[in-house]
């Protein structure tokens, strides 16, 4: 396609319509050269920091030294996927990762939904307002902030909860010494970051339904909720699957972020809040197995894949609006 | 106007109410840690956190601004966050502008080529080694900057918006002469302000709550930015035995709760005052991106 007066001009230059494919791709290049030009240093970027990296895998199947580099390790096979699955950690560090991601996915899509909802239904401007702009602030803070508020609730000495315990006479819990709080823990701050933030996707996609649909169920008598239930959720099902979609391509990506900045290096929270990243990230820095940290992220990449692959696949056939390509 | 039944009247109170303490619910942690850090120390110590402080003491802030560590680290933030965004954005706007003119025959080769890079990675490893062995950037600035300056996410969302643009804009300045780079600066950008805006923010605020990197990257003390310092003064007391160095009152007992908290309410600071004014845009964004996603 060319639009341009311009390429309609060179074309009409151009000596054969037989060009090579060389040719042709050269032609094109020159054509829109500029265009080119511009998309370069981005392209350029991509390569080195998302195209390289994935040729590091190849860490994956060596014993690789530092001081001879990926050039100059040996190749090891299998060996480094072996040695992760003899030890019995990565039982541990899947189930948790799932199970988070799991808690995760379901209770902040509920959340936002039932904010989004809530809030199309309320009247009051500067209630919805400002009610709107308290609950995305949360998602501007870093995680080590929230680390920090998480300390005034659960700390032993001083922290709320403790606080309250003790005013009812209960004797103090040790949140930072008891793994089994800390998947409800999580879930509630991870609502607290993100909820208010997810929402503002569903609240658009409801601002989008044609308002004489809920006139005519108005005038049928259909009450506040009925439409609920009868036209504004079925309209949101769409985006919903299609961020779930997003959300199960990711469900073996541990939220590094979050859990590495509130649990930090603490070992008797890692039966319920160790994830693949974050056992990852220490087989790394702190025993500096690059070749068995590498096969572990391989194989959470090449998972990762699959699933928004075969995930999308199922999604084309039961919702095709909801497939993302 | 219908009138509403009673039903229905109770069901939007419901609304309010719990929409209400959702509200709370979100305020509450941020607002803990602001009435603890004025707090004393040794109200803290005795009583726990708090939401209103019974002892009103300012010893923690005046302890943070007294030392230079908090200013470096917000000026290693600031530059961060300022350069970084400015380079992301025309590096973003360039590759997102060539993606969206139709004439472009290999635009959809490229836009493949990015888009794969969301689906399959490296991994942490080959980036970690790439980064520190084979570019040699650790304990440098940069190093906060380049390997981020581009998210694949921003570029589709800007790319969409630069779609939606009428091709005739371009094409009679192509007429008049025009290059591409010269329709893109000049013609494309200004009218794309709200856009621009938007993904902008998102930029800035990933530079600004950057922490992870420096974890990985940077041991230099001079090169901490805000959320790093926070990350380390949480996990260890250098920082608060640093900054209360120069005190010299015998049995001085170092405020270590209390300079913490104050130093969270510093790091949050701009960004809760800007907020209000930030906040529109990415609304605003995130529902065009929504609509046309």
């Amino acid at each position: 396609m060319s639009a341009t007066p311009a390429g309609y001009a060179e074309q009409a230059y151009s000596p054969s319509k037989k060009r090579s494919a060389i040719g042709a791709f050269i032609f094109e290049l020159l054509k829109n050269k500029f265009l080119y030009l511009l998309a370069l240093p981005g392209m350029i970027w991509f390569f080195v920091f998302a195209y390289l990296p994935m040729g590091g895998i190849i860490i994956a199947f060596q014993d690789f030294k530092a001081m001879q580099g990926i050039a100059g390790s040996e190749f090891v096979g299998l060996k480094n996927f072996r040695f992760f699955f003899r030890s019995n950690d990565w039982i541990q560090i899947v189930t948790n990762t799932l199970f988070l991601n799991v808690l995760f996915i379901v209770f902040n899509t509920l959340a936002a939904v039932a904010i989004a909802v809530m809030v199309t239904e309320l009247g009051g401007k500067w209630f919805k307002k400002l009610t709107q702009s308290v609950m995305i602030f949360p998602h501007f803070l870093s995680w080590t902030v929230v680390a920090m508020f998480v300390m005034a609730f659960v700390a032993t000495d001083g922290g709320f909860i403790n606080q309250i315990l003790s005013a009812f006479g209960i004797p103090p819990v040790q949140f930072l010494s008891s793994p089994e709080y800390w998947p409800f823990i999580l879930v509630l701050l991870k609502i607290w970051h993100g909820a208010g933030f997810a929402s503002i996707v569903y609240m658009a996609t409801i601002s989008g339904i044609n308002p004489d649909i809920y006139e005519s169920a108005s005038i049928d008598g259909a009450s506040r909720f009925q439409k609920i239930r009868f036209i504004t959720l079925p309209l949101l099902k769409p985006t919903v699957i299609l961020l779930l979609i997003l959300a199960v391509g990711g469900i073996f990506n541990g939220d590094f972020g979050m859990i590495y900045a509130i649990i930090g290096r603490n070992p008797p929270l890692y039966p319920t809040t160790d994830v693949i990243d974050t056992y990852l990230f220490r087989a790394m820095m702190d025993l500096g197995d690059m070749s068995m940290s590498a096969a572990i992220g391989f194989m959470q990449s090449l998972i990762g894949f699959l699933l928004v692959l075969s995930v999308n696949a199922i999604a084309k056939k039961l919702a095709p609006e909801s497939a993302i390509f | 106007m219908i009138k509403e039944s009673l039903p229905d009247r109770l069901l939007k109170s419901l609304f309010y109410l719990t929409i209400g303490l959702f509200s709370v619910y979100c305020l509450l942690p941020f607002w803990s840690v602001v009435a603890s850090s004025f707090a004393s120390e040794a109200s803290i110590l005795k009583n726990g956190y708090t939401f209103w402080p019974k002892d009103f003491s300012l010893d923690a802030y005046k302890m943070i601004f007294s030392d230079n560590t908090i200013y470096r680290a917000y000026g290693v933030t600031t530059f961060v966050t300022v350069a970084g965004t400015v380079i992301s954005m025309i590096l973003t706007s360039a590759l997102a502008y060539a993606l969206s003119v139709k004439s472009v025959k290999y635009r959809n080769h490229i836009a493949f080529y990015v888009y794969f890079t969301m689906l399959f990675h490296g991994g942490l490893v080959a980036t970690y080694l790439l980064i520190s062995k084979y570019l040699d950037m650790k304990d440098t600035i940069w190093v906060l900057i380049i390997p981020s300056l581009l998210s694949a996410w921003n570029m589709f969302l800007l790319r969409n918006f630069f779609a939606s643009i009428d091709d005739s804009i371009a094409e009679s300045a192509k007429i008049d002469g025009a290059n591409d780079v010269y329709i893109l600066f000049r013609i494309i950008l200004p009218i794309s302000l709200p856009a621009l805006a938007t993904i902008g923010l998102f930029y800035a605020l990933s530079y600004w709550n950057k922490w992870f990197d420096a974890v990985l990257y940077i041991n230099d003390k001079d090169l901490y930015p805000l959320q790093y310092l926070i990350q380390r003064i949480m996990n260890n007391l250098d920082y608060i035995n640093q900054i209360s160095a120069d005190v010299s009152i015998p049995n001085f007992i170092p405020p270590a709760m209390t300079v913490r908290l104050a130093t969270t309410v510093v790091t949050i600071g701009p960004i809760v005052l800007l907020y209000p004014f930030l906040q529109k845009y990415f609304v605003k964004g995130l529902m065009v991106g929504a609509v046309k996603g």
